[in-house]
């Protein structure tokens, strides 16, 4: 994938100790926002492109990341004002 | 892998309920904002919904990350079909997308 913007954002620490919220031993990212926008979202459905993004990111979520919030568009869908 | 029963567990759960929620923890208590989020959705559209608390069953839990190759919790399903996790059902409640879903699924809705 090759974004036309991209942004993470580390959240951990906003939800560390909730219930069902795991802290990870070697103190890594639990919790991660990502906004993304890449053509290669175009014409794909909203489960698709997390679908993309998710598969991007297997091997940490494989390692203890359990939580992303996803904004994934394609260039054409950014809103006006964006 | 997860066990077979598991994953038949919840192909039952999913064929039997118009709207059934994996979430972490209950609707009157969630256990994490995203599923908060989802339940806020549903209850503002009045859509009766069954839940599963996945804290309550590792199995479930496990298997539902399976079931549909989604790494995250919550999952809603709308008459057997997966729709999104939490960023997802918001978009399309935002959008006015997840009530016509809803209506076209013949699933009844009491808000529009």
């Amino acid at each position: 994938m090759t974004p036309a913007a991209l942004e993470v954002e580390d959240e951990s620490a906003l939800h560390a100790g909730h219930g069902g919220a795991t802290r990870r031993a070697d103190g890594g990212i639990t919790h991660l926002r990502v906004r993304v926008v890449a053509q290669a979202f175009a014409g794909k459905s909203r489960v698709e492109c997390h679908r993309l993004v998710n598969a991007l990111l297997a091997q940490e979520i494989a390692e203890g990341l359990h939580a992303i919030a996803i904004d994934a568009k394609a260039p054409e869908q950014k809103a006006p004002g964006e | 892998m997860m066990a077979s029963s598991t994953a038949e567990r919840i192909a039952g759960i999913v064929a039997a309920n118009d709207v059934v929620l994996f979430m972490k923890g209950i609707p009157a208590a969630p256990q994490c904002g995203f599923s908060a989020t989802v339940v806020q959705i549903l209850s503002r559209l009045e859509v009766p919904f069954e839940s599963v608390d996945v804290l309550a069953d590792f199995e479930i839990r496990e298997g539902i990350k399976a079931f549909s190759s989604w790494p995250t919790i919550p999952q809603l399903y709308v008459k057997g079909e997966f729709i999104g996790g939490c960023d997802i059902v918001r978009e399309m409640f935002q959008a006015g997308e997840l009530s016509t879903v809803l209506a076209e699924k013949g699933v009844a809705v009491g808000a529009l």
